[in-house]
């Protein structure tokens, strides 16, 4: 995975110097903006909600024991708010729509499209990685504001109807919003655009550096997934660190 | 290839005259070109021969631009390809083996996908203009398809429309009749050689189809193992005692011969 980060970084710089020509690709990326909402939306809500149920359903009976239990509204929301949102995001959508990507544009490096491009004068990167960047890039931070909102419904709702817990909904409420902030919200929301850019050039670039046929197309779509996870995972604590830096 | 430049509104130009000179290519130490000199005349179809393997698609995608030659060089017009806004000078096309047409668009997106992407013409113009060479190579009914609806024998027409609205002066085919039945071959063969004498336009063609290089060819180049072993016209070659030559052309299937032990 290492031996590519240089390669990516010249594709981001490159695709970055294209970003005054967004404006021609801008069909491009309202289809991959539906394209990515259009999948990962329906998802995105199942997977917080049960992520804040269960942040509620491990935490909110500890905390009751010790007579802490109004306190599980804050846990939870800054939680989900600042990490688990825009992490298991980065992930469904490393997933979802990564793969996506670098099956599409490895299809079309194996079956000559490209080339093909690259004859007619059309530069690949503006015509393919742009739109895409951008796309998720814009997509990433909307779904993760859901996922947050839907999370933090979702560890309410535990919170409620959970026996050892039993708090009101709005005392839930009462205490997330003394303990989460707008700052909390926009860390994890600016997390979530560094992210998508992370997911977007390396699927774009394992795409793009496909060979080999259909198999090819295969372990690069497995590539691009794998590193765009591990790379999250790893800035995730680089970032994390930086942005706590900013709050202090 | 460099970043893309926007060229100027389509003119139809007369064909171009290219020159190969030394070229040579390997990849990973394996020599796949050896020092290949040809010289292709303004407005003729240059076939080039060979058997599969022999390094005939590596050139053209040499002579395009895709790949860059370990040595050697490229003229068109006398003009070397890598000197500054030769490649954007001239009007090359390239039709691949398989059309290579974007699988995401329809039939009429693709054929007009040059001229959108630069912003050439308004988009009713395109349409109007996409249309009218997919009806110059009897495609207008395929207009709204998807190449994943079409035969191969469509694809790779379709694949000639698109390459046609650059209003090439070169047009580089890559086996344009593989995977196409006997009937589908005839009909390309024929486009081939129609687009010659309607637009004048210089096409070298990359087969390994007998049938097609005799039929349409001003002159042929016999391609074996990274080197040109002949070249000449039709007769000369058809006539041509070089052993490789003589069994490419003259191979039969045989079936009472077994190659197992």
């Amino acid at each position: 995975m290492f031996q590519n980060i240089g390669e990516m970084l010249v594709l981001l710089w490159r695709t970055v110097r294209a970003l005054p020509k967004v404006m021609r690709q801008r069909q491009k990326i309202y289809d991959q903006l539906f394209e990515i909402g259009n999948a990962s939306l329906l998802m995105t809500c199942i997977l917080a909600l049960f992520i804040g149920g269960v942040i509620a359903l491990q935490t909110g009976p500890v905390l009751a024991e010790r007579g802490l239990q109004s306190a599980i509204g804050g846990l939870v929301g800054i939680s989900i708010c600042k990490e688990l949102a825009p992490v298991m995001m980065s992930v469904l959508i490393a997933g979802r729509i990564g793969s996506a990507m670098a099956a599409e544009i490895g299809s079309m490096r194996v079956y000559q499209e490209i080339d093909a491009l690259r004859t007619m004068n059309i530069n690949p990167i503006h015509y393919l990685v742009l739109p895409r960047l951008v796309a998720i890039t814009i997509a990433l931070p909307i779904l993760v504001l859901f996922a947050v909102l839907v999370g933090w419904m979702g560890g309410g709702l535990v919170a409620v109807f959970h026996e050892k817990i039993g708090i009101s909904f709005t005392s839930f409420i009462t205490n997330l919003r003394l303990v989460v902030e707008l700052g909390d919200v926009l860390n994890g929301l600016t997390k979530s655009a560094v992210f998508a850019v992370v997911i977007g050039v390396v699927c774009c670039h394992q795409g793009l550096i496909t060979i080999g046929g259909p198999r090819g197309i295969g372990r690069s779509v497995t590539k691009a997934v794998v590193n765009s996870i591990v790379l999250v995972l790893i800035l995730d604590y680089f970032l994390t660190r930086f942005l706590l830096y900013f709050e202090k | 290839m460099s970043d893309p430049v926007p060229t100027q509104a389509a003119v139809p130009r007369p064909g171009v005259g290219v020159q190969i000179r030394g070229m040579r290519k390997s990849y990973d130490g394996t020599p796949v070109l050896k020092g290949i000199n040809l010289e292709v005349q303004p407005g003729e179809i240059f076939v080039i021969m060979g058997p599969s393997g022999s390094g005939k698609s590596v050139l053209l995608r040499q002579i395009i631009g895709l790949e860059e030659a370990d040595e050697g060089d490229i003229l068109i017009e006398g003009e070397s390809i890598h000197a500054e806004g030769v490649m954007d000078k001239y009007r090359l096309a390239l039709v691949f083996q398989s059309g290579a047409l974007l699988s995401s668009l329809t039939v009429l997106e693709n054929v007009g996908l040059y001229l959108s992407e630069h912003r050439l013409k308004p988009p009713a113009e395109i349409a109007r203009i996409a249309v009218e060479k997919l009806e110059f190579l009897g495609l207008k009914n395929v207009a709204h398809r998807f190449p994943s609806e079409l035969s191969g024998g469509m694809r790779k027409r379709v694949a000639i429309a698109r390459a046609l609205v650059i209003e090439p002066q070169l047009i580089l085919y890559d086996e344009p009749t593989s995977e196409l039945d006997p009937l589908s071959a005839v009909v390309i063969g024929e486009e081939i050689l129609s687009l010659n004498r309607r637009i004048r336009v210089t096409s070298i063609v990359v087969t390994h189809d007998r049938d097609l290089a005799f039929g349409i060819a001003n002159r042929i180049a016999v391609m074996y193992e990274g080197e040109i072993i002949a070249v000449g016209t039709v007769d000369e070659i058809k006539s041509s005692t070089h052993p490789i030559i003589h069994r490419f052309l003259h191979v039969e299937f045989n079936p009472n011969h077994h190659t197992t032990s």
